[in-house]
């Protein structure tokens, strides 16, 4: 920081002060522990909750950003300029999807986002034909008959207080690296989700139905655990491109299977990635981690990454319980001046525990797309089994595709296998398809569907169809 | 008068920059099938290439008229769906997307340029099916991922199922009938004869006079040197093999120095 923003801000902090007064909706800019103790009142937390944001902050102090290793670059983020606490806004209503920014209504077109659903994105005031409450209600009925608890994290820190405590924190601690313990300290938002023994959980689970779901938070938390037997399908994110005025964002998402759970964890990411020159698309800075804690246990991520200007995830399974299995498919695409860092690690711990890994990065324009990967077999992990697969597809001459994979085997009767593959979508093959009719937009599109189907494959039935449009979409412009 | 379906006049092309088409002319009236031979190197897969439209292939002087319309105005999805189909010499792997996938889409790609609805996927099943057996297409083929690792045989099969599945109204053959055994060779050309028809026209493309045995073309174009340096009707195709190229080349060479 240089001394001159200190300044300012010195003197902002004289001019207002940092603010306790519970009554205000918003803080100054600026990260303190005043700032932690006020969140945390606002949410009404009890002692434990503020004592482990701050221990979470103590420990950020102490580190260091790292943006030297990940093969992505970005101006200096000044952590003191952003304001870590606004009550959720009301957002602009609209009367008719007339005033939308017709350049958005194109895009919903496109991907084939309904009406209703259109209003919802935009914020229209909704009709009697789409009461989303009242689906959520519904759907909140059927779940509480199966016991299982979906809410927001600030509601289950009051609800599920034992739970919260229990898990909180047991997959990514606090002091994990510098964007989690950002996040341990000062995140107001995310979901919550417990599923108790031996039920499936009926219905995929998706923040869409998240009764008080506002917005996108800028330090989301999520904490998913499936007690021993059940299941459940999480989905995150949605086609719609998000907007978001915040640019940096930093999620933590912890997932515990118990034993014979298993949690499957799908993303579609498409937040702004910024202009044709990269300039105000959101940082996304996300620790996902999951925890296969019990015996034969399954933690599966699925992740479709088109937004961002800069994409650093890495959701990864420590797979502790014998018999476990941990998977992990992922498309990521980088358009613009779009940089992606993202992989997984598979920590093998328990005996004959069995990872999967399909990464399939997809270049254009000018992104840059790197794959990084760790597989560690720890001494214990007798008979761990490991298969990578790792596709790059190129898009023009001006991308680039990148592969780290990182191998740590302590244990000499583990099996693991790395593939990975470069290729290019030639001139050839657009002039073949062309020859036949197809544009040259959609024979892009056919070879990225293509390209990608071992990993859309994975995703449920509907949001598969929309990633795919949403690919499409996402390529426009960085063809011809 | 009837149009030519194609009507190719003083035809000069470069390919990646260099001249290779020095002055083509060549009619083709509906229904007609042209051979057109010619030693290697002498431009017949650039002229396919250039009434394909591909890109790095311009057209620097005459022109190509296709139905009376010019057609180097039009992209080559346009001439696609125009009717104006390439058999390629060498087909071009596309991994991921299936054969059959494939083939779905350009059918109706092509439907829907010519206001016919879209086939769903057991409709065009049922039109693929039909189409395979002229071929001689295996289901399995159909499934795998386009061309890649195709025989060199199945990928030239491939080639005249999509021709048979697009309808064309000009079909352009570059040399389909090379790396054929003989077998496959009279199935590609069984499947070539039964397209043929009054409103289809073709250039066949070829270095050999048994493909024209099966497929008994109108008239035979010899290219050198990016001219056509003699046409003849389908005796000439006879006489080559018989004495090769260099007498025509020889006289072309003579008649030019003449000119
Ligand atoms: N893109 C290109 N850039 C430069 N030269 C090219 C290009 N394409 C073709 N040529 C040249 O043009 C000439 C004619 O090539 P073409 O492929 O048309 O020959 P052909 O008659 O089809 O030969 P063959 O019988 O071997 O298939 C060759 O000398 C070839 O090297
Ligand atoms: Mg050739």
């Amino acid at each position: 920081m240089s001394n001159e923003t200190l300044e300012q801000l010195a003197n902002r902090d004289y001019e207002w002060g940092f603010t306790t007064d519970i009554e205000m909706d918003i803080v100054e800019p600026g990260l303190s522990e005043d700032v932690i103790r006020f969140i945390s009142a606002k949410k009404e937390e009890p002692a434990w909750m503020v004592e482990w944001r701050l221990e979470a902050y103590r420990r950020w102090q102490k580190m260091a950003e790292p943006h030297h290793w990940a093969k992505v670059s970005y101006p200096e983020i000044d952590y003191q300029a952003i304001r870590y606490y606004a009550a959720p806004k009301q957002k602009v209503k609209l009367d008719s999807l007339d005033e939308l920014d017709p350049e958005l209504r194109r895009t919903y077109e496109k991907l084939g986002i309904s009406l209703d659903e259109q209003k919802r994105l935009a914020g229209v005031a909704v009709d009697a034909v789409f009461d989303s409450v009242s689906v959520a209600t519904t759907f909140k009925k059927e779940l509480e008959k199966h016991g299982i608890i979906f809410c927001p994290f600030s509601e289950a820190v009051h609800k599920a207080p034992e739970l919260v405590q229990q898990y909180l924190g047991s997959v990514v601690p606090q002091g994990d690296n510098f964007f989690a313990a950002l996040n341990s300290a000062v995140f107001t938002d995310g979901s919550f989700v417990y599923i108790p023994p031996g039920v499936r959980c009926p219905m995929e689970l998706s923040t869409y139905f998240r009764i008080n779901a506002s917005e996108t938070g800028q330090f989301e938390r999520t904490l998913i655990i499936a007690d021993k037997g059940a299941y459940v399908s999480y989905l995150e994110g949605c086609t719609a491109p998000q907007r978001d005025e915040n640019q940096l964002h930093a999620a933590v998402v912890e997932l515990v299977a118990l034993d014979d759970a298993v949690i499957k964890y799908s993303t579609v990411q498409n937040w702004y990635p910024g202009d044709a020159d990269g300039k105000g698309g959101i940082y996304n800075f996300v620790t996902k981690r999951g925890k296969c804690a019990g015996r034969r246990s399954k933690i599966s991520w699925t992740q479709v990454e088109t937004g961002s200007a800069i994409t650093w995830k890495y959701p990864s399974c420590i797979l502790l319980g014998d018999d476990s299995v941990g998977e992990f498919y992922s498309v990521a695409l980088t358009s613009k001046r779009q940089q992606a860092d993202t992989g997984t690690k598979m920590i093998h711990i328990g005996k004959n525990t069995k990872s999967t890994i399909v990464s399939k990065g997809i270049s254009a324009a000018h992104g840059q797309n790197t794959y990084r990967g760790l597989v560690r077999i720890q001494k214990g992990a007798e008979g761990a089994r490991n298969h990578s697969q790792c596709d790059s597809l190129l898009i023009g001459d001006t991308c680039g595709a990148h592969t780290f994979p990182y191998l740590e085997v302590q244990n000499p009767t583990a099996k693991v296998e790395h593939e990975a593959t470069t290729s290019k979508i030639g001139e050839d093959q657009l002039f073949y398809c062309r020859q036949r009719g197809i544009s040259e937009e959609d024979a892009v599109n056919m070879i990225v569907n293509g390209f990608c189907k071992r990993v859309l494959k994975e995703l449920p039935m509907e949001f598969a169809v929309e990633a795919q449009k949403l690919l499409g979409v996402s390529l426009e412009g960085a063809v011809g | 008068m009837t149009t030519p379906m194609l009507e190719i006049r003083g035809l000069h092309a470069t390919a990646g920059g260099t001249p290779i088409l020095k002055g083509i002319d060549l009619v083709l009236m509906p229904g007609e099938v042209h051979a057109v031979m010619g030693p290697n190197g002498s431009g017949k897969s650039t002229l396919a290439n250039v009434l394909a439209g591909k890109p790095g292939y311009e057209v620097t002087a005459g022109q190509v008229l296709f139905e009376g319309k010019d057609l180097t105005a039009m992209a080559p999805e346009e001439r696609a769906r125009a009717g104006v189909f390439l058999a390629f010499q060498y087909p071009v792997e596309i991994p991921g997307v299936s054969n059959l996938y494939f083939l779905k889409q350009a059918v109706n790609a092509v439907r829907q340029h010519r206001g016919i609805e879209e086939l769903d996927a057991m409709e065009f099943l049922q039109l693929a099916r039909q189409k395979m057996k002229l071929v001689e297409m295996s289901d399995k083929l159909m499934q795998r991922a386009l061309n890649e690792g195709f025989s060199g045989g199945e990928k030239k099969r491939n080639e005249i199922l999509q021709m048979a599945l697009l309808d064309p109204k000009l079909a352009v053959l570059d040399e389909t009938d090379s790396g054929l055994d003989i077998d496959a060779l009279r199935i590609v050309a069984g499947g070539v004869n039964a397209l043929r028809g009054p409103e289809r026209s073709m250039l066949v493309i070829t270095h050999y006079q048994r493909l024209l045995e099966h497929i008994v073309p109108d008239r035979v174009h010899v290219l050198s040197g990016g001219r056509i340096v003699k046409s003849g009707d389908k005796s000439l195709a006879l006489e080559l093999e018989d004495k090769g190229y260099g007498w025509i080349q020889q006289s072309a060479e003579g008649g030019a120095a003449r000119a």
